[in-house]
């Protein structure tokens, strides 16, 4: 792995320290833009190795029902574009080095301009874009100007991706591969460990980029199955449940959402460090 | 856009210097900015593979036979194109001929694509269909050639919408399918799409996803397209028999738009021939409670394409509203989005009220209870009709009957059914 942004600093970083890292998911503005902030700001304390924030949209087809709520929590509560960069403009003023991938869908971004937006989410102190429903047929409109303001496109692969396919699909692809682990979406069924490995192992035959592992890892333990065989380990929908559960009916919090999540992310993050590597990160290997 | 500007702007638009209208899409799926195919990775091999299914399947004349054969046999076509001679007095102008999809099997336009796309799976070796639906016309269709085929299918229909189509939901289960309600969101037709593609990611092994109208990833708009073509095609046909010559306008309502760019397409290349879409305007253009994506909306990235959407200014989709459930989306198919953009056809809108005085004007005068979608269509025709001369030919496609919007008419008009 080449570069020196956040990302590839992070992915070096975790090699020499011989384990794999922790990416935690919420969505900016869930449930408020207030609690939100704070809750990412508590991230890189509470173990998170990487964060990924979500662009709320009211349509998100990838998504599960957990963060099809988390979204509209969001945008019920005014988040908008601009509220989330300053929320990665707010963590950067007390953590300058833990990466930040903004997670979404096309049409908030396009609608808000791609040169504009890539221009200032690098501003804010974004390092990474995953975009779901931009697979590389169609992704040079962003691509292109996300490179240009140096931010990294994260490819998405998924089983379905075949080794005719996958180069295509990671070849363009810059800061780390995210492998969609079950055919489906989030939240919801989990991959047998046994299944991951193997995939993990043909995605790393057709590129030297680091590899996270995402869908249905929602325990520490999960975690620590997913940390032994790849680079990260993503855990999305069961934090963003710590989240709901701290909701009452009317969507106020009952309970602490902030501290809940802290504690949770905190027991992700020594699922991910007790993880035993069984085989060499992505950093420079093979 | 108001029916005023499209009487000025006859005679027809001249051909703007292109060679051709009818060869999109693209190899990638785009027609010019519009289109594509936006959907996430899991989903791309499954698009890929319908796309070359879809590429043998239309060169094969053997699927073109068994569809033609079922067409004919089995949804009772060609469809009669009738020419209105009460409603042509009445209005006192242009010969307003109807295409009467309305009386096709399951009584819409929509079963020709079903049957064309149910085929397709089968020959793909696909053993579930999935589909999403809105009034519940595109479910019904797809419920009717599974069982046809003997193919478990399941629908999904928002939580709203099933509350006011009742009557649909219950002829679907009548035809053994399942259908499944759709709570997210907002309830309504996008979300039943949303629902129907988080499905698919979930079964990409058996399941073949049947999409409903000219919209959603490449290859669907071209392919909804064609099989929907046969409307036009037919009307070509018909017309010469009856008048010996093109028609003059071409009338078609839209929601996503199967029905009108099934009438329209075979026509883009005959510059003589003007072209009207017409979209809802719900409660007016300007209360934004309506859906007319094409003319008050902004382009924009929806369910696997970039076209017209009603959207915010974070571009977030918004509801529509019509009176007619199956104009109620927030897109359109991307097909008409370059149309628009490139001037070969027009798009006017119409409000709920202006449709129902067209409903009950279609009952008085031709004693055709037309669905609420088409008399959408209806209600522009009376604009335009009586400002053009008696030898000016419109077809306007009648492409649904209205028994399943009775009780919705009945509550508009205040009446207990």
């Amino acid at each position: 792995m080449t570069g020196n942004g956040r990302l590839a600093r992070r992915f070096r970083r975790l090699s020499a320290e011989g384990r794999a890292g922790l990416v935690t998911f919420v969505t900016a503005g869930d449930p408020n833009p207030d609690i939100s902030r704070e809750m990412v700001c508590q991230l890189p304390t509470a173990g998170a190795d990487i964060i990924e924030l979500g662009m709320p949209f009211s349509d998100p087809m990838a998504d599960g029902p957990a963060i099809q709520q988390a979204s509209l929590r969001a945008l019920r509560a005014g988040q908008t574009m601009a509220r989330t960069f300053a929320q990665v403009a707010a963590l950067r003023t007390i953590d300058t080095e833990t990466p930040v991938v903004l997670m979404g869908y096309f049409n908030p971004i396009y609608r808000y301009g791609v040169d504009r937006f890539a221009a200032d989410a690098a501003t804010a102190g974004v390092d990474g874009l995953i975009v779901v429903d931009l697979p590389p047929e169609e992704h040079d409109e962003l691509r292109l100007p996300a490179t240009a303001a140096g931010l990294d496109l994260v490819a998405l692969v998924a089983p379905t991706t075949d080794d005719a396919r996958l180069p295509r699909v990671v070849g363009p692809a810059s800061g780390f591969v995210y492998y969609v682990s079950i055919a489906g979406i989030t939240g919801t069924a989990s991959a047998a460990a046994a299944d991951i490995a193997p995939a993990v192992t043909r995605i790393r035959r057709t590129t030297g980029l680091p590899i996270a592992v995402g869908f249905g890892i929602r325990t520490p333990e999960q975690t620590a199955a997913v940390a032994a065989v790849a680079d990260a380990a993503v855990v999305g929908s069961a934090i963003v449940d710590r989240i709901a559960e701290s909701l009452g009916p009317d969507g106020t919090p009952v309970a602490d959402p902030v501290a809940s999540v802290g504690e949770f992310v905190a027991a992700l993050a020594a699922g991910a460090r007790s993880a035993q590597r069984r085989t060499a990160s992505g950093a420079g290997a093979e | 856009m108001t029916g005023n500007t499209e009487t000025q702007a006859y005679p027809a638009r001249a051909t703007d210097g292109r060679n051709t209208f009818r060869t999109g899409p693209d190899e990638r799926g785009h027609f010019g900015i519009f289109g594509g195919r936006y959907v996430a990775e899991t989903l791309m091999p499954l698009i890929l593979e319908v796309e070359q299914a879809y590429a043998e399947a239309r060169q094969d004349p053997a699927f073109a036979a068994e569809f033609e054969y079922y067409l004919r046999h089995y949804v009772g076509r060609p469809s009669p194109l009738y020419l209105a001679e009460r409603l042509t007095r009445r209005l006192g102008g242009a010969r307003i001929y109807f295409k009467r999809d309305e009386l096709n099997h399951t009584g819409a336009h929509k079963i020709n694509n079903t049957l064309g796309q149910v085929l397709l799976a089968r020959r793909m070796g696909k053993s579930r269909i999935i589909a999403e639906t809105g009034a519940g016309q595109h479910g019904v269709a797809t419920a009717t050639v599974c069982a046809l085929f003997g193919l478990p299918c399941e629908v999904f229909m928002g939580a709203q919408d099933i509350e006011r189509q009742s009557p649909n939901v219950f002829r679907m289960k009548l035809l053994g399918a399942t259908v499944r309600p759709v709570e997210a969101g907002s309830g309504t037709l996008k979300d039943a799409m949303n629902a129907a593609l988080r499905d698919w990611v979930g079964n990409v092994e058996d399941t073949f996803y049947l999409i409903g109208t000219v919209a959603g990833p490449h290859p669907y708009p071209a392919m909804v397209r064609d099989f929907q073509t046969v409307i036009g095609r037919e009307v070509r046909a018909q017309l010469h028999e009856a008048e010996g010559r093109l028609p003059d306008t071409l009338v078609a309502c839209i929601g996503g738009g199967s029905n009108a760019i099934g009438l329209f397409h075979p026509f883009l290349d005959d510059p003589a021939v003007r072209m009207i879409g017409v979209e809802a305007a719900g409660r007016g253009l300007d209360t934004g409670e309506h859906c007319a994506s094409l003319s008050a909306g902004e382009p924009g990235v929806l369910h696997g394409n970039r076209t017209y959407l009603l959207q915010d200014a974070e571009g977030q989709i918004e509801n529509g509203h019509s009176i007619a459930a199956g104009l109620d989306y927030p897109g359109v198919g991307p097909e008409h989005a370059w149309l628009k953009d490139s001037g070969r056809v027009t798009y006017a809108s119409v409000t709920d009220q202006e449709a129902l005085a067209a409903f009950k004007l279609c009952a008085r005068t031709e004693g055709i209870l037309p669905a609420l979608e088409p008399a959408h269509a209806l209600a522009h025709v009376a604009r335009i009709a009586p400002e053009l001369p008696p030898d000016h030919l419109l077809v306007m496609n009648l492409c649904g009957r209205g028994d399943k919007d009775v009780f919705t008419v009945a509550a508009a008009l205040g009446e207990d059914v």
